[in-house]
Formats: C-alpha cells, sequence, structure tokens
C-alpha cells in the first residue's frame, strides 16, 4: 500500500520523481498537502525538467504561497516586538517564525502558523499585560479550567488571538508542559540565544535542535511529524558543519534532559531524510524507531490518515508524557464530563 | 477510496473520492460533458464519520487538501450537496494562481458580465437564466480574475439551484439537464442544472471583465451608482483568497475597479432583472 514514503523520498531525493505516472504524483501532492510539506516540497522540484505541466503549476501556487507564509509570519513578529520592547525583556522567536527571521534552510517553503515566542517565566505577567492591553490581542476562549491548567501545568500561556489580523500568538516560558518528566533549562536557552538585526532573538543552533526534538519525541502525539523531523533536518545540515555544534549539542541535550529524544530526532532523520550526523548523542540503541517509522509514514495517496491502531498509541503516549498518571485521570474526567 | 470521480471545471482539476457509490454517479451524469484531468489540482473526499456510519444513518463528512476544522456532517440523500461544498473548500481555501470573486459571470462578445451579492440577491440564478437566453454561461460561484492580465476565466461547475430558484429554471430548461431535488438541505432546497454544452465546450475562453453589478431581488426595479471605495471593499469581502494573496492580489483588485463600470440594482423579478441588466450592458459594457 501508497505511504509517505513517496513523499520523503521526493524530498531527498527529487530526482526519484523521474518515473512517477499521473497518479504518482496526485499522491504526492494529496501526501504533501496534508503533512504541510507542500511549499518545502515545491521548492526541492523547483526547476527540474521531467515536471509535468499541472505539477510545475502547482508547486509555483505552493511556492507563492510559503513566500506570503513568511512575510506574514515576519510582519507578526514585528507586530510583537513593538509592543514588547519597552519591556526590555528577551524575546525569543521559536520555529517556523524563527527559521525564516534566522535566514535558516528550515523556513524556506515552510507553512507557519501561530507566533510562538519565549521569555523569562518572570516576564510572563508583564508580557500578557502588554499584549492584552497595548497589542490588541484577546484570549481565544474564555473557560476556567482551561485558563487555570495552562497558568498551573503547562509551558506557555492559553492562546491569545489578535483581534484585527486574526493571528494567534504563544507565549512560552519553557519548551516542555511543567508536568512532564524532563525539565529543560529555559533560562540557560534564553542565556544563550542569539539576537537578530532588529533586536529579537533566536535560540542557539543546539537549542534550536533540542527545542524541536523536545516537541517532536517528548511531547506530541507525532500529528505533523513528517515536517517537524524535515525541520530538525534541515536544522542538522545548516549547523553540522560549524565547529563544535555536535559538541555543542551533547552537552545542551543532556543539561535539558532531552538527550532521548534527541537522539531519536537525529536517528530517525538519519534513517528518512539521510541527515549527515555527527558526535555521538545519536549512537544509542534503536529500539523502537521501526514503530516510529511505521507512524510517521501513516498517511496513503489520498491524503488520509492511516494505522488508526498505531496512531491511537501514540496518541495516549502523548498524554502519558505529559502528565503523571493520577493527573491524566482527572484530566480526562473533567474534560470528558465538561463535553 | 472506494469510489472516485474526476472532472475539469475551467482549467481546474479535482478528483473526488467517496466511501459511497451514490454521490459519485451523480456527479458522473451531471459532469458527463467535461474533461477528466490527469492530473487534479485538488482532492475532495467524502467520507464516514465512523466505520459503521457508512451503512447505519449515513453521514458524509466533507474532507480534502483543503479543510474547515468543525464542517458538519450531511445526511447521504445530500451527498451531491457535499461534494459541491468540497470542490467550493479547495477553491476558496487554495486556489491561488487566480484572484477568486465570490461572483457569478455571463460573457457576449468576449465581454463579461459579473454579478456578486449575499446568497439570495440572484447572481446564480440570474446567471444561469442569461445562459440560456444568448449569453455564454461562465460561472454561478466563482470568477478567476488573471492576476497579470486581467482577465475573468470561466468556472462553469454545475449551477447550484436553490429554493424559489428552482421552479425558474425547471420552466426554462429541459429534465434530463437537472440532478435529483434535495428537499431540507442546510440550505434550503437544492437541485443541480447542468450547464449549457457551449458554456462547457467553451469554458477555456476567458474574457474581459466590462460590466459588474450588485443585484438585489425583492425591492421595486431601481438603479444605483456605487462609488469606488465600496465596490473596492465589496469585493474584498466577496474574495476567498485576497488576503491570501497579498500585494498581487490588492493590485489586480484595485485595477478591476477602477476600469469597469459598476451598477447596483435592485429588482421585483427575473423578467425585469434581465430587462435592466440588457439595458446597463448595452450602455455601459
Amino acid at each position: 500500500m501508497t505511504d509517505a514514503r513517496i513523499l520523503v523520498r521526493a524530498l531527498v531525493d527529487p530526482a526519484t520523481t523521474q518515473d512517477f505516472d499521473a497518479k504518482g504524483w496526485t499522491s504526492l501532492i494529496a501526501m504533501a498537502r496534508a503533512e504541510q510539506l507542500m511549499g518545502s516540497l515545491a521548492h526541492r522540484l523547483d526547476g527540474l525538467d521531467h515536471l509535468p505541466e499541472k505539477v510545475a503549476q502547482l508547486c509555483g501556487d505552493a511556492r507563492q504561497s510559503a513566500d506570503h507564509a513568511r512575510r506574514q509570519a515576519l510582519w507578526e513578529a514585528e507586530m510583537a516586538r513593538r509592543v514588547l520592547a519597552p519591556l526590555g525583556e528577551p524575546v525569543v522567536l521559536l520555529k517556523g517564525t524563527a527559521y525564516v527571521a534566522a535566514g535558516l534552510s528550515a523556513g524556506v517553503g515552510r507553512s507557519i502558523g501561530d507566533l510562538d515566542i519565549l521569555v523569562r517565566r518572570n516576564a510572563l505577567d508583564a508580557v500578557e499585560q502588554a499584549l492584552i492591553e497595548q497589542g490588541g490581542w484577546e484570549w481565544v476562549k474564555d473557560d476556567a479550567y482551561d485558563d487555570a491548567y495552562y497558568r498551573d501545568y503547562m509551558h506557555e500561556l492559553p492562546p491569545l488571538i489578535h483581534k484585527e489580523r486574526d493571528r494567534m500568538i504563544d507565549v512560552h516560558h519553557t519548551v516542555l508542559p511543567l508536568t512532564a518528566k524532563p525539565t529543560p533549562d529555559a533560562e540557560a536557552m534564553l542565556e544563550d540565544s542569539m539576537e537578530l538585526a532588529n533586536g529579537l532573538r533566536v535560540l542557539s543552533p543546539a537549542d534550536m535542535v533540542c527545542h524541536s526534538a523536545a516537541h517532536l519525541f517528548a511531547d506530541g502525539d507525532l500529528a505533523g511529524g513528517l515536517r517537524n523531523l524535515w525541520d530538525i533536518d534541515r536544522l542538522l545540515r545548516d549547523f553540522g558543519a560549524e565547529d563544535g555544534f555536535w559538541q555543542a549539542l551533547s552537552e545542551r541535550a543532556q543539561r535539558h534532559q532531552l538527550t532521548k529524544a534527541v537522539a531519536r530526532a537525529l536517528r530517525l532523520a538519519e534513517t528518512l531524510y539521510e541527515t549527515p550526523l555527527g558526535g555521538d548523542v545519536a549512537s544509542r540503541g534503536r529500539a523502537g524507531d521501526a514503530l516510529y517509522v511505521r507512524r510517521l509514514f501513516a498517511r496513503d495517496g489520498w491524503g488520509r490518515e492511516t494505522r488508526k491502531l498505531l496512531r491511537l498509541a501514540f496518541y495516549i503516549r502523548s498524554h502519558w508524557l505529559r502528565m503523571p498518571v493520577m493527573m491524566l485521570t482527572k484530566h480526562l474526567w473533567t474534560k470528558w464530563r465538561k463535553s | 477510496m472506494k469510489h472516485e470521480f474526476r472532472v475539469t471545471v475551467g482549467s481546474v482539476g479535482f478528483r473526488i473520492g467517496s466511501d459511497w457509490k451514490q454521490p459519485i454517479d451523480q456527479l458522473a451524469a451531471l459532469y458527463a460533458d467535461y474533461p477528466t484531468p490527469e492530473i487534479p489540482d485538488f482532492t475532495v473526499r467524502l467520507f464516514a464519520q465512523r466505520p459503521w456510519r457508512r451503512f447505519i444513518r449515513p453521514s458524509v463528512m466533507i474532507g480534502g487538501d483543503y479543510m474547515l476544522p468543525d464542517a458538519a456532517p450531511l445526511s447521504l440523500a445530500h451527498g451531491l450537496l457535499a461534494a459541491e461544498m468540497g470542490m467550493n473548500l479547495q477553491m476558496a481555501l487554495g486556489q491561488r494562481r487566480y484572484l477568486l470573486l465570490h461572483a457569478s459571470a455571463v460573457e457576449r462578445d468576449g465581454k463579461a458580465l459579473l454579478m456578486t451579492g449575499h446568497s439570495g440577491a440572484g447572481k446564480s440564478t440570474l446567471s444561469a437564466l442569461l445562459g440560456e437566453r444568448g449569453w455564454r454561461f461562465m460561472g454561478d460561484e466563482f470568477a478567476l480574475i488573471d492576476m497579470e492580465t486581467g482577465a475573468l476565466h470561466a468556472f462553469p461547475r454545475m449551477v447550484s439551484l436553490k429554493n424559489e430558484a428552482i421552479a425558474v429554471m425547471e420552466n426554462e430548461v429541459t429534465a434530463e439537464r437537472l440532478g435529483p431535488i434535495m428537499r431540507d438541505t442546510p440550505k434550503g432546497d437544492i437541485r443541480h442544472l447542468r450547464p449549457p454544452k457551449e458554456a462547457v465546450a467553451r469554458m477555456g475562453e476567458p474574457a474581459k471583465p466590462a460590466l459588474l453589478l450588485f443585484p438585489r431581488f425583492g425591492h421595486a426595479s431601481a438603479v444605483r451608482t456605487v462609488g469606488e471605495a465600496e465596490i473596492f471593499v465589496r469585493l474584498t469581502q466577496a474574495s476567498t483568497n485576497y488576503v491570501a494573496l497579498g500585494e498581487a492580489g490588492f493590485d489586480a483588485l484595485s485595477s478591476l475597479v477602477q476600469k469597469i463600470p459598476t451598477r447596483a440594482i435592485d429588482y421585483p423579478d427575473t423578467q425585469s432583472a434581465i430587462a435592466s441588466v440588457e439595458r446597463l450592458w448595452a450602455e455601459l459594457a
């Protein structure tokens, strides 16, 4: 049965699409859209002369769309910068916005949804107040339980949305839920972050990889996993040749208690995207990797999710990782009663 | 998926997959004259919410390349409407090649008449009627503006007739051109109409936008001019992808607004609407 392997192949080696028939192209495009990788794929295929006319056209559209996403993301970051600058607090861009702001390969063709920023935990109240009172952001939903849950246990404020621009901002004070087992050192991340020309900041290369890996393997249920792993592949290719990067990655992963997640990310990036690796972070066992690969490939030629049971298992696992079992029971009970 | 149908409308190819045979057969009948795309632009999926809902009280979920997170399912009897909504959704959320206006369009002598307005204003019915009376039907839902040339590209999907419009068109065309009647859908009664053969044969031909009307049904006959700023704002509201196109969308829209003669027309019945349209066309287009 067709699975997302063909998408991964096409991203790694675009020439493998040479023998595609109409059906192959149709599947590839549906999968790339479903995995939020159409813009990245369109950039990889750009300029190949075996593309059917329709594919070339759809790729052109996707590149244009990604350009627009990039411009919008940078504008949204600038809007936040203007509101937060008077506080004199470091504001670190995370994920997609950081990649495009720093001009990294991971940002090329990437779709970007919310604006994610990291600030000092002590500055959280001031940041929240500034965004709401001066910036024009407001709460997405008014729910006392959710609100308290976010504030007590999560690594970010409840999501805020801008009244006029209709764009969300996620304000993080660390990179994993407080209830998760690993406790990344957010302070060290802020300290090591690097300033961009406009005063906003991005994480150091090693921390950027740590954060992306934490997001993928220590938090979520692997939804959007192929895209996140593509980010990691691109980051490692950008940073891998820099002096001392692999050493720094190893140290930072340890410091943030993310060695397992980073090791998994590196190994899977190597398996799927043939990422060149250095150092010894990835060198632990490969137990379970095959399951992850099966889960990441679980998509058919119609863009549908497949392997429901495996998906469910990873979903349950994501909650397991997020919180201790008694707390999970209480949380699910409350959520169920409210629904 | 189990059942599949492909169709090209204008220059846009669709692949529609379904867990059920019925909507696919209905689509195939209504779209019999249309070409089949090799590689479609968009994929639409009609699927059961839970496996058993394929058989027990079957309910059709609408999915595809582009989806709304909280779309409500439809009954299988309304499966054709689900397919239509799925195709519209792909256009509204995914189309980037053209500036998309929620408008109907007809053509004469290489020039296009555009009509836009709130649902119930009559843009769809008027375009279908004009399509039977000497105009080339170019579409009842989306007008596609080429951002470089300003030309209007046709999107003559099957016309979605609602409520009173069904009787109007039943008097106008032969029964074989009409799809099954769907009662009590979320949008009222709906029946689809197959556009004239000529509209499909010539759907690759663009036209130059020559007149824009904002029709309004249910009022005494009247014609009003509309200021440029108001036209612009109304068209931004009528466009599903204006924001997503950024500067190119702004340029295309402002150039359209500056060039095209525009009127708002009120009409009490379709006959007087057609008379107004013909008169304004002779004066302005």
